[in-house]
């Protein structure tokens, strides 16, 4: 069994997040994690891989910054990755990371892909969907369980209020919602370890990409601008004996906030 | 003339309020930009009473697609039926729900139509005639500006869940309702085995003007029962923060925040919260905030309207009865 | 100061999450129940932490020493009785690393380094403390080995311990010389007495320990009679340095704690970080963690170069991290008002434990003692 995991490096969300002079986000600085939904990915693959065999490997479009992701999805245990640096590539753009991803896996034959269903940064949720449909193989997006039964996945997606079971031939492209595996943390040895997994680094002629098709000019969406959202204010703490600011609270729910 | 589709939410016979945010903002772009609105309704059995509402919404026309084949959600057999009725209409925007089946099937169609998408929109704002959209990626402390770099194209957006306001209904309007019948919904690879809804009899999380939302601090699934009280008393729905969830005291389609639902309630109640990131980005558009945390450092205190430093179980239960009070 | 390598990142990016989501939660409860937090120790096992600056050849991962103290650091911030897990372990099995026999090596190393026994360093008696020239705990040569007998007191983790790192006075021709043996704690003539109550560092058990006439085998011996001095300070050494890495974490965590409620804290209309008292505190308490982090990688620098000066700069960094570490918590505690004298926040606990460090591993005034020395030897002498 072999199966891929689209990994993303993203800006951690607890962090304080800022704009530079030019109105664009700092990453430049800031702590950066593996992307936590493609963290799930990755670790329902190892756990898939530990239970069955096989090999997991991670597939990243991005540049050097993002080896540190791919190191922490080695330290999990995937076996190896294939990262697509190319300065030609607009990393913006999810159709064009899709492009690229789709002629990557088309080279790699995995039985299962893998990656989050969104980013916890951008979070444009649209990459891994549009990989799928451009080779044409099927897809559950939104999985929280993945069961395998021979050569067809059992899969939970998750509805608005609930989860559907649906049960998907492989080869097949599933992406991770919160819930589908708690991620490990790497011990001191598989993080030593990881440090001998090979990262395959390939540009754009290796997987035989015209640059045309993944640069600025393929974008469908241009970004206008970023603003820092407004803060909301805290308000105040009502003390007093605990019954004492019960009543208050309630009586100010009412009165001020109007909203009982 | 050019058309702005939505796609529905429908389940067991009802339309969700989601969609009439959709239906209303769709009116409005349509309005100021001299289209029509039309919705398009999957499903089985699609009774046309259920459809009535969205004429008052803001829908011209009402396209329906009944076939057993759409009784449950696969993306397979909607994206099929929906990319019939794209090559057959020409609609020149689509607006999704951002919900689990709308974030899952609009990149799909984007891929197959070639076209542009924009996810999890807050707000569409007029630049010059010509749509900006505005999302709010990080965790919500950003808003991002974007547009499509050819407004003739076919253009995809998914709006987020309570961003947009229900229109006033205007029973005066109607809509044409067109019953559609594909060709066929190719070969669907996704074959449902099973749907598992958790029931829950009180209002859904995302319509609710209430919630009472349990965290790390109600210790257990019994716990969440003196917030049930509480939400009784309120008529309000019960939601949970992702720790909660992670511990099984609650199932994951109550979860609130960043990974689980986005809500926008007139009064949100946080007990034993401590209001990660995560979770602000999933209640932080709340109206009004109450927190109740014995941690007086706890992070939801700093965007709660009103706290109150001390045991929920002590709290919430002296709560109920004031609410109860004021009903009196 | 020193750069971590790219893997060193990963163990403490590791650490720094074992922190966030398992200790964070435990920590007012380890200080609450005085009880050694088994569940916590098994967690640093299962993640290698014990194995970090240990020989690969018994199963450890070699690592800097640099890393393994910025991972007690973090630990620290979190609870500095977990921290002191680390720093335990280290001191207790630093003899057989240094001294030992590779017989001996991979008969201890390797459980010591899967979490599967722990050791502690028995040296400190009743009337002993820095002067390891002074103990009066004996072991007398038999046949086939030796009988110890004596008391030890501030044993750190006894009574959780499976081995003891005890230094004994070898009676050789009517002259005493110090020597480090392996005892097993769980000898029956090991007699190991309640913990103390102690002002702080709750959950890091302090025992005294009673050795009844305890026979050990020749093999117990690590290195030779009469390098038990010399074992000892190698030891004492890289236990100051955990020591001095313990306080740091103590330094920012009051600092993180201050910072955030001078912020959150309203008075007069401002927040109360905007008081140039309280931000000049903060500023200090950066200073010091600064400083502190700075002189623990020279220590270790002098330690691992074995630096003829180590003692000296093991000294200063072990010093200064404490009293750095004192300071930063007092200024906590004032930072935040009446809510620090109080248990809702973490700061009280943050004044107690510091408290320790200025004692632990030698007082702060010997350790002067030895800078002062060598400043003599360098200027006055």
């Amino acid at each position: 069994m072999k199966i891929a995991v689209c990994v993303k490096q993203t800006i951690d969300t607890e962090a304080v997040i800022t704009l530079d002079a030019d109105g664009q986000v700092v990453t430049d600085g800031a702590a950066l994690i593996i992307d936590p939904y493609a963290e799930f990915a990755v670790e329902k693959a190892v756990q898939l891989k530990e239970a069955n065999g096989g090999e997991v490997v991670v597939v990243t479009v991005g540049t050097q910054d993002d080896v540190p992701a791919i190191r922490h999805a080695l330290s999990m245990g995937a076996d190896r990755a294939i990262l697509i640096e190319d300065a030609n590539i607009d990393t913006t753009n999810p159709l064009a990371k899709a492009r690229i991803l789709a002629a990557v896996l088309e080279a790699e034959q995995p039985d299962i892909i893998m990656g989050g269903y969104k980013s916890g940064d951008t979070g444009q949720a649209q990459t891994l969907p549009r990989v799928a449909a451009i080779m044409g193989i099927p897809q559950v997006g939104w999985i929280t369980g993945l069961e395998l039964e021979g050569e067809t996945a059992l899969v939970d997606h998750e509805l608005d209020d609930g989860v559907e079971r649906v049960s998907v031939a492989l080869p097949a492209l599933f992406t991770a919602q919160q819930g589908l595996a708690e991620p490990r943390y790497p011990t001191v040895r598989d993080i030593m370890q990881s440090k001998k997994k090979p990262i395959d680094t390939k540009d754009l002629a290796a997987i035989g990409i015209d640059p045309s098709l993944v640069g600025p000019a393929a974008a469908q969406v241009v970004v206008k601008s970023y603003a820092l959202k407004p803060e909301r204010e805290g308000g105040r703490i009502v003390e007093g004996d605990v019954p004492d600011a019960v009543a208050e609270t309630a009586g100010l729910l009412a009165s001020e906030a109007k909203v009982l | 003339m050019a058309t702005i589709w939505v796609f529905a939410e429908y389940k067991d016979g009802v339309i969700g309020k989601v969609t009439f945010e959709a239906v209303s903002e769709a009116r409005r772009l349509a309005d100021a930009q001299g289209k029509t609105v039309s919705v398009v309704v999957f499903g089985s059995n699609v009774d046309d009473a259920a459809l009535a509402p969205l004429a008052q919404y803001g829908a011209d026309q009402v396209i329906v697609v009944d076939d057993p084949a759409l009784a449950e959600y696969t993306v397979d057999a909607y994206a099929a039926a929906l990319d019939g009725l794209i090559e057959a209409h020409h609609p020149d925007t689509i607006m999704f729900v951002a919900s689990s089946t709308g974030q899952d099937i609009a990149p799909v169609v984007a891929q197959h139509q070639n076209a542009g998408l924009i996810s999890e929109i807050v707000a569409i704002e007029d630049e010059g005639g010509q749509p900006v959209y505005v999302r709010a990626p990080y965790s919500g402390k950003i808003l991002e500006k974007c547009a499509f770099t050819n407004n003739d194209d076919l253009n995809i957006v998914t709006l987020r869940p309570k961003a947009f306001t229900i229109a006033e209904p205007n029973t005066s309007r109607t809509a044409t309702i067109v019953r559609e019948a594909p060709a066929g919904f190719g070969n669907i690879r996704q074959i449902v085995k099973d749907v598992l809804r958790v029931a829950s009899d009180r209002v859904d999380l995302r319509d609710a003007e209430f919630i009472v939302s349990g965290g790390r601090g109600v210790k257990g699934p019994e716990g969440f029962q003196v917030l049930e009280q509480l939400a009784d008393e309120l008529g309000a729905a019960v939601g949970a923060s992702r720790v909660a969830v992670e511990q099984g005291w609650i199932d994951k389609q109550f979860q609130v925040g960043q990974t689980g639902k986005i809500v926008a309630p007139q009064l949100y109640i946080a007990c034993g919260i401590s209001g990660s990131i995560q979770h602000q980005a999933g209640m932080g558009q709340s109206q009004c905030i109450v927190a109740i945390n014995n941690d007086p450092e706890a992070d939801i205190f700093r965007i709660a309207d009103y706290g109150i430093v001390a045991d929920l179980f002590e709290v919430v239960p002296l709560m109920t009865e004031e609410v109860k009070k004021l009903k009196a | 100061m020193y750069e971590l390598q790219e893997e060193e990142r990963m163990i403490l990016s590791m650490v720094d999450s074992v922190c966030t989501d398992i200790i964070a939660d435990r920590a007012a409860e380890i200080d609450e129940q005085d009880e050694f937090p088994q569940d916590i120790y098994d967690v640093l096992a299962e993640q290698g932490l014990f194995g970090l600056a240990m020989p690969e050849e018994q199963g450890g991962f070699a690592v800097s020493v640099n890393c393994w103290a910025q991972c007690v650091a973090r630990l620290a911030e979190e609870s500095p009785a977990v921290a002191l897990m680390l720093f335990v372990a280290a001191i207790g099995a630093d003899a057989i690393m240094t001294y030992g026999t590779d017989e001996q090596k991979n008969t201890y190393l390797p459980e010591i380094i899967a979490g599967e026994k722990k050791i502690s360093f028995a040296m400190t008696e009743p009337n002993a403390g820095s002067d390891v020239w002074s103990l009066t705990t004996s072991a007398k040569p038999t046949e086939n080995g030796y009988v110890i007998s004596g008391n030890k007191m501030f044993i750190s983790n006894a009574e959780v311990a499976d081995l003891f790192c005890v230094f004994a006075q070898v009676d050789v021709d009517g002259e005493r010389k110090p020597a480090a043996f392996i005892v097993d704690a769980h000898d029956e003539r090991v007699v190991i007495s309640a913990h103390e109550q102690k002002l702080g560092l709750h959950g890091s058990p302090t025992c005294p320990i009673f050795f009844d006439k305890v026979e050990v085998a020749s093999d117990a011996l690590i290195g030779e009679v009469g390098q038990g001095a010399q074992i000892a300070f190698h030891a004492l050494n890289r236990g100051r340095i955990a020591l001095a890495a313990t306080a740091l974490g103590i330094t920012r965590a009051s600092l993180k704690a201050s910072a955030t409620y001078a912020e959150g804290r309203k008075q007069f209309g401002q927040p109360v970080f905007d008081f140039e008292a309280v931000s000049f505190m903060l500023a200090d308490m950066r200073i010091a963690a600064t400083a502190s982090h700075g002189l623990i990688d020279d220590a270790i620098d002098a330690f691992v170069n074995d630096a003829r000066d180590v003692k000296e700069r093991v000294a200063a960094a072990k010093v200064f991290c404490s009293d750095a570490a004192q300071q930063a918590a007092t200024n906590a505690v004032q930072i935040h008002g009446g809510y620090g004298f109080c248990k809702e926040y973490p700061v009280e606990r943050y004044y107690r434990d510091a408290k320790a460090f200025t004692i632990l591993g030698g007082t702060n005034q010997i350790q002067r003692r030895i800078i002062a020395d060598e400043v003599r030897k360098q200027f006055a002498l």
